[in-house]
Formats: C-alpha cells, sequence, structure tokens
C-alpha cells in the first residue's frame, strides 16, 4: 500500500467514525429544543427531566463528536498537502467560517446548557438550547458547503500562482451557493434529524418494555415517532431531489448509483443485485425504464451511462451500487415503522405491540448506518476525482508523506477509535440503565468537609 | 495595496493563537498540576475549575487552523505535512485529554478514576510539549523545498532548541495555570497551590532565561528584526515586567490581576515570535529564498478580504457570548449535580 492508498484509508476511517456524532448531535439537539420548549409551555416536570435526561446524552455524542472532529480540521494539511494548496483559497473559507459560526457557538453555549441549569433561568436556558442546536445545525451548513463545491464545483477560476495552479474564488456566493449545497444540506440535516428522533424511539421504547420510567418513555416514543415519520418521508422526497440533481451534475455517479452502463438509452433500476464490472452485468432483479421516468418522468428517456467515460474515470460501481442501495433499503424500513408506529398509535395499541417496540429499540443502528453509507456513496461515487472534473484523488495527497508515517497513525487511530467506540456504548448503556431520575444522583455526594454553606469549598 | 490584508491575517492569525495559547494554557497548567492533589474531591474540585470552558477554549485551536486554511493555505498545507509525526502525537495527546475530562467522574471505581487521570495529566503535558516544539520549530527554522515543502524529515523536528521551546511552554502553561486555580479554589487546597505558583515562576524563569540565550546564539535570523528596530526592546521589557508583577500581584491576593500578568506574558511571547518571523511565517533555514511568507504564501485578495468580513462579523459575537459564560462561571469553583 503506498502514501496515497493509506492516506485514503485512513481518512475514511477517521471521517466514518467522526460522522457517528455529529447527526446524533444535531437531532438530539432538536429534540431536546422540542422538549424544553414543551416544559416551558406546560410546566410540566416530565418535561424537564426528559430535557435534562438528554442533555446528559447529548454531552456524551457531543464530547465525542468534537473529540474527534479536531482530527478532521487538521488532515487536509497533514494527509491532502497538495489538494489544501490547490483548494485551500475556496476551500478554507467555509472551514474557517465554521470555526466562527458553529463551533463557538456551540461550546460556549453548551456550557449554560450542561452546567448551567442552577445557575441562570429557564428561559435563558432554554436560549443556550436552542443557541447549541443552531450551532450544530451550522456546522452542517459549512461543511456541506465545503464538500458540496467538491461535488459541483462553482465560483472559481484555476490561475498560476508561484508557477502552481489553484484554484481561487472568484464570486463567494456561487461558492456558498453551488449547485448541489441545497438539496445536500437538506438531505444531511434530515439524516441527523433521524438519527436523533430514533435515538429518543429507542431509549423510549426500552424503558416502555422493561417497564421502568413508563411514563417518560411513552412521552418520548410519541414525540420521537412524529419526528420519525415526518423525517423519513420528508427524507424520501430529498432523496429524490438529490438522485435528479446528481443525474444533472455527476451523471458518472448516478449511473454507478444503478449499474447503469450503456452510454446513453433508457435506464432501469434494481431493488437490489450485484454489479459485475468485467461483464457490465447487474445480477439480480430489475425494473426497465425505472430510472429513466424517476429523472424525466419517462421510461424511454436516455440516461448517460458509464460507458460514456472513459474506464479510467469511472468509480468503482460495485461498492457505489451497494451502499446506495443499503442506505435506500434502510430509508424505506424506517418509513415502515415509524408509519406503523403512529398507525398503532392512532388505534391506541401502540404500547401492546411488544414486537414494534424492540424493533424500534434497535432501530436507533439504522439512520446512523444510512448516514455512513449515504456518505460513502457519495464520496466514492465522486472518484477518481477529489473535486468533480477539477483534480483527481492521486494527485492531493501530501508529497514527502512516508507511507509508514501513514500507516502508524492508522495503526494509532484505529486503536484509539476502538477504544472510544467501546467505552461511548458502554457509558451511554450505563446512562440509560440509570434512567432519567436516578441519573443525577450517579455522581458520589460532595464529602461534608469540602462543602459548606452554599455549596463553597472550605477546608 | 491590496498587500495590507496579508498583514491583518497575519496579526488576525495571532490573535487567535493567542487566545488560543491563553484559554487552552490554563487547562493544560491544570492538567500538569492535577495529579499533585491526591484526594479525589478536590481533583473533582480542579476538573471542574476547567469543566464549563474547557472545549470552547479548544475552539480556538480548530479556527485558529480553518482561518490558517483559508489566509495561508500553502501555510497549512508544508506545516502539517510537514510536521506529520509530531502533530499525529499532539491529536492523540488532545483527544485522551478531551475524553478524560468526559469519562473520568462517570465511574466510581478508583482505577477507572486514576486511569483517566493519568491520561489526562500525560495528555495536557504532552500537548503543551508539543505545541511548544512546533513554535519551536517556526523560531529556528526549518528545511523547506523551493515548493515550500517540509524536507527535513522526523528528527530534525525534535531538535534541542525546539524541545527547550517546548519545555519553555510547558513552564509556562504550569506558572498560568496554577495562578489559574489560585483564583478558582478556596482554603486549605488554595494554600498549597499558592505554594505551586512560586515554584512553576521559578520553573519558568529558568526555562525563559535559557530560552532566551539560545535563541540570541542561534537564531540570527529571528533576532534581526528586533537588532534593527529596537522600539520592540519595549515588547521584551514589558514581558519581563508582567512576569515580576505575578509574584507580587499573588503576594497581595489580588489573583486575578496575576492572571493578567501571565496572559499579558503569553501575548508578549507570541509577540517576539510574530516580529522576529514576519513577514515570514515559515523561515526556511536551508535556503531563506524558499520561506513561506505572508505574501507568496497567502490566498488571493479577494478570499483575503471575504474573510476579513466574516471575522469582523463573527468574532465580535464570539467574544460577546465567551466573555457571558466565563462572567457566568465567575468566582471559586462550585460542584453541584451537574458537575464532572
Amino acid at each position: 500500500m503506498n502514501t496515497l492508498w493509506l492516506s485514503r484509508v485512513q481518512f475514511g476511517l477517521t471521517i466514518s467514525f467522526h460522522y457517528l456524532f455529529p447527526p446524533l448531535s444535531i437531532g438530539l439537539g432538536v429534540m431536546m429544543v422540542t422538549m424544553e420548549a414543551m416544559y416551558l409551555k406546560t410546566r410540566n416536570k416530565v418535561y424537564e427531566s426528559m430535557a435534562r435526561f438528554w442533555t446528559r446524552i447529548f454531552a456524551l455524542t457531543f464530547g465525542l463528536g468534537v473529540a474527534t472532529g479536531i482530527v478532521m480540521e487538521f488532515e487536509f494539511g497533514t494527509n491532502w498537502a497538495n489538494y489544501s494548496r490547490f483548494v485551500g483559497d475556496v476551500f478554507g473559507a467555509p472551514l474557517a467560517s465554521e470555526g466562527i459560526f458553529a463551533f463557538f457557538l456551540e461550546s460556549g453555549f453548551l456550557a449554560v446548557l450542561l452546567f448551567g441549569w442552577d445557575r441562570v433561568g429557564p428561559k435563558t436556558h432554554f436560549f443556550s438550547t436552542v443557541m447549541v442546536s443552531f450551532g450544530s445545525i451550522f456546522s452542517a451548513l459549512w461543511i456541506n458547503v465545503a464538500n458540496s463545491w467538491m461535488q459541483t464545483p462553482a465560483g472559481f477560476h484555476i490561475v498560476r500562482h508561484n508557477g502552481v495552479l489553484r484554484a481561487q474564488i472568484t464570486n463567494f456566493w456561487q461558492v456558498v451557493l453551488n449547485p448541489s449545497t441545497v438539496d445536500r444540506l437538506v438531505h444531511v440535516l434530515l439524516g441527523a434529524l433521524l438519527s436523533g428522533a430514533f435515538l429518543v424511539l429507542s431509549v423510549g421504547a426500552y424503558y416502555v418494555l422493561k417497564r421502568r420510567h413508563e411514563d417518560f418513555g411513552r412521552r418520548c416514543v410519541r414525540i420521537a415517532l412524529i419526528v420519525a415519520v415526518i423525517g423519513a418521508v420528508a427524507q424520501l422526497v430529498s432523496g429524490d431531489f438529490n438522485a435528479k440533481m446528481v443525474g444533472k451534475y455527476q451523471p458518472a455517479k448516478l449511473a454507478a448509483f444503478e449499474g447503469h452502463f450503456p452510454a446513453d438509452a433508457p435506464a432501469g433500476m434494481s431493488p437490489f443485485g450485484w454489479v459485475d464490472s468485467k461483464t457490465q452485468t447487474v445480477y439480480g432483479p430489475r425494473i426497465p425504464g425505472m430510472l429513466s421516468w424517476l429523472m424525466y418522468y419517462n421510461t424511454k428517456a436516455p440516461v448517460i451511462g458509464l460507458d460514456h467515460f472513459p474506464p479510467a474515470l469511472r468509480p468503482p460501481v460495485n461498492p457505489v451500487f451497494q451502499s446506495y442501495h443499503a442506505m435506500v433499503a434502510i430509508g424505506m424500513a424506517l418509513i415502515l415503522i415509524s408509519l406503523l408506529g403512529v398507525f398503532y398509535w392512532w388505534r391506541g395499541t401502540l404500547f401492546q405491540k411488544r414486537w414494534l417496540l424492540w424493533i424500534f429499540v434497535i432501530s436507533v443502528i439504522g439512520p446512523e448506518l444510512a448516514n455512513e453509507l449515504g456518505w460513502f456513496s457519495a464520496e466514492v461515487g465522486r472518484q477518481p476525482w477529489i473535486v468533480y472534473g477539477i483534480m483527481k484523488t492521486s494527485q492531493a495527497v501530501s508529497p514527502h508523506l512516508a507511507a509508514g508515517e501513514v500507516l502508524a497513525s492508522i495503526i494509532m487511530f484505529g486503536i484509539m477509535y476502538v477504544l472510544l467506540g467501546a467505552l461511548f456504548i458502554f457509558l451511554m448503556n450505563r446512562k440509560i440503565q440509570q434512567g432519567p431520575e436516578e441519573a443525577a444522583a450517579v455522581q458520589p455526594p460532595i464529602p461534608p468537609h469540602v462543602v459548606e454553606g452554599h455549596g463553597r469549598l472550605d477546608a | 495595496m491590496h498587500h495590507e490584508l496579508n498583514v491583518v491575517w497575519f496579526v488576525l492569525l495571532g490573535i487567535l493563537f493567542a487566545g488560543y495559547a491563553i484559554l487552552d494554557g490554563f487547562d493544560f497548567g491544570v492538567g500538569m498540576l492535577y495529579l499533585l492533589v491526591k484526594d479525589d474531591a478536590e481533583r473533582r474540585l480542579l476538573l471542574n475549575s476547567i469543566g464549563p470552558v474547557w472545549d470552547g477554549n479548544e475552539v480556538w485551536l480548530v479556527t485558529g487552523g480553518g482561518g490558517m486554511f483559508a489566509a495561508f493555505p500553502n501555510v497549512y498545507a508544508s506545516l502539517f505535512s510537514g510536521f506529520y509525526p509530531v502533530f499525529m502525537l499532539l491529536l492523540l495527546a488532545l483527544i485522551f485529554r478531551g475524553v478524560s475530562i468526559e469519562f473520568r467522574s462517570k465511574e466510581p471505581m478508583h482505577w477507572w478514576r486514576n486511569l483517566w487521570d493519568t491520561n489526562f495529566f500525560i495528555g495536557s503535558i504532552l500537548a503543551a510539549l508539543l505545541l511548544g516544539a512546533f513554535a519551536g520549530n517556526l523560531a529556528y527554522g526549518v528545511a523547506l523545498n523551493s515548493h515550500g515543502t517540509y524536507i527535513g524529515g522526523f528528527w530534525a523536528l525534535l531538535n534541542p532548541y525546539a524541545l527547550l521551546v517546548g519545555i519553555t511552554t510547558v513552564a509556562l502553561f504550569m506558572m498560568h495555570g496554577s495562578i489559574y486555580l489560585v483564583m478558582k479554589t478556596e482554603g486549605n487546597l488554595h494554600d498549597r497551590l499558592r505554594g505551586w505558583v512560586n515554584n512553576s515562576i521559578i520553573f519558568f524563569i529558568i526555562c525563559y532565561a535559557t530560552t532566551t540565550m539560545a535563541t540570541l546564539l542561534y537564531d540570527r535570523h529571528l533576532t534581526s528584526e528586533i537588532r534593527n528596530h529596537p522600539v520592540f526592546f519595549v515588547v521584551a521589557i514589558l514581558n519581563m515586567l508582567a512576569i515580576a508583577n505575578i509574584p507580587r500581584e499573588i503576594f497581595h491576593k489580588r489573583y486575578f490581576r496575576a492572571f493578567l500578568s501571565s496572559c499579558f506574558s503569553i501575548v508578549a511571547l507570541l509577540s517576539l515570535l510574530a516580529i522576529g518571523l514576519f513577514p515570514n511565517i515559515v523561515y526556511a533555514r536551508n535556503n531563506p529564498a524558499n520561506s513561506l511568507t505572508i505574501y507568496n504564501a497567502s490566498s488571493s485578495p479577494l478570499t483575503l478580504k471575504i474573510m476579513f468580513i466574516i471575522a469582523l462579523i463573527g468574532m465580535p459575537i464570539v467574544l460577546a457570548y465567551t466573555t457571558y459564560v466565563y462572567w457566568l462561571f465567575r468566582g471559586k469553583v462550585r460542584m453541584d449535580g451537574h458537575s464532572y
């Protein structure tokens, strides 16, 4: 393995692990805002305990998100120096904006959110929750701007700087609102919302099944189901928008999604299958003309296929096909179970359907997996380009970086992330087992010799 | 005519990194002194003195990195790819430090808490040492080829001068953190920590004097700017006065003023580095013509302008609510059910 491949593996590993956490933070943030708003409106203590409980879970996901996110901010420079030199003029701006507009906001108000319960009034606390949620959404916005520019670059020109070619901004708003930004941002945010909603749904259903904190659990299930059903259906619509956008701006990627080879012919779709690129065959059921219809509402309309591109400019087809189809399948399953939940809720028998509640318990894995698979399809589907049509991934890696150094850091990150992942699950489970009321008492009481009067230190 | 913006961004990045050094500096200092306190309740007080603010402080580094990417992409690319192993170790230290704060009080077992406490301590020292070594390499200069790519290899990064600056940084942050802790604690713990302020000031002054001598002997490019413009001696003198002022303020129990003096000293030290480097950001010791300067390594004038507008809009808001958060958690540390 050379530096290029090892760097790709490392980036994939670190970004995949990192991306387990931000969607949970974004989604939970919205759920926390909802719960705290309901507390302020009804003054019902159960909503306060919900807000407090989910804030503690949020703190854990946020902490891991920050710790693994620092790596991402610098990994462009460490492993992709040529990329950084080439795009820095354009790509650095959204990254710096993310720091200024999102990270500061999140971490500043997180202090009030976590440690301010007894220091500020409920309204100020609610304001802080809203700000943390905004911060996490702004972060998604700016990082999407940066990544969407890599997918559909706009608002720049290529000039010679000190004898080396590089991209420079010509129009900032065209960079920010490049052709794929809005569609992809909506898709990412809905994916994050589903992550948060299904986590709340999962834990709520678990409590109902175990007959612990039942009132709390039922309310969690109900709030989460509303968000889940809206989010899951909206995600289907957003997915359609994205497929059309990809077809228009990155036809090779769309062709890989469905294993469509003929350069210019009507395209079918497979609910599942296996692509053999050598024989250009998709093994499995195929609905003829379906992709043409979805793209142009005409089953006979030609769709640009992989043969339109020289072999060196095609993405690896089967991995993209599989991850894309798995994402879509999970999305459909999420729609189905959230609709079933709403149906039984309407019938008044939701909490007797223990089989469905058990499905809810494990459903939390669904959106997390779909988020990862979606990014995998988007990023691998863009290959061999790092900036679509402009710069190849193979040109982007750091010169003078030794493969051994990258291998060492992959091993370091690998060990560290396995450890952190295990600890995250352990502590998450612990918090869930402790439940909403007991969780506050988990800290051992502060010894009396430390506390006096208003809880101040005195020796 | 567009070149003012290059200077402006050099200064702005200096402010971001100075902000980072001041804020995360005391976090690191708290981590270094942490194992000297044995009692679990007291350790939790130390941890919670930085509890609400530490990850906001780390954002200054992340934003500094993003700002460098946007304003001086060639520096961002050269430094981080060139200093690869050092940087990976820094990331390791920062991650372990962060999760240690997060995890240590979540379980009551002794071995669990000791494990994370030790990680927190090692992570804090290692991060300060590596950041210092990073600054030391910038001060000393590195080997760059004509494309501005680092060609010096791994071991050159661990040269004695860089390590000396690394140790000085450890001492600086230890002093800074001890003053912060004295400000945030009361009673017996407070009295013991006061002793540590004095020890760490002595440690820092020894390191600082050694580093100054080494700089005068070996970094002629860094000191020439000050030789040519003696007015900059004022910075060095003010720095000495600020350091001398710390024991005085501590003696009079004016801890916040002592803390401000320590902040000033950090700013002065970084200013001296910036004055010495200007207009270089990365000085090429092998061939000064290959140096990355604020002109040849910068983004286009348009990007610098856009980023300047973004900073003008964003940073005042950031400063406003950061001040609010510090104000909200002002005074001595108080423990409650939400503490770490």
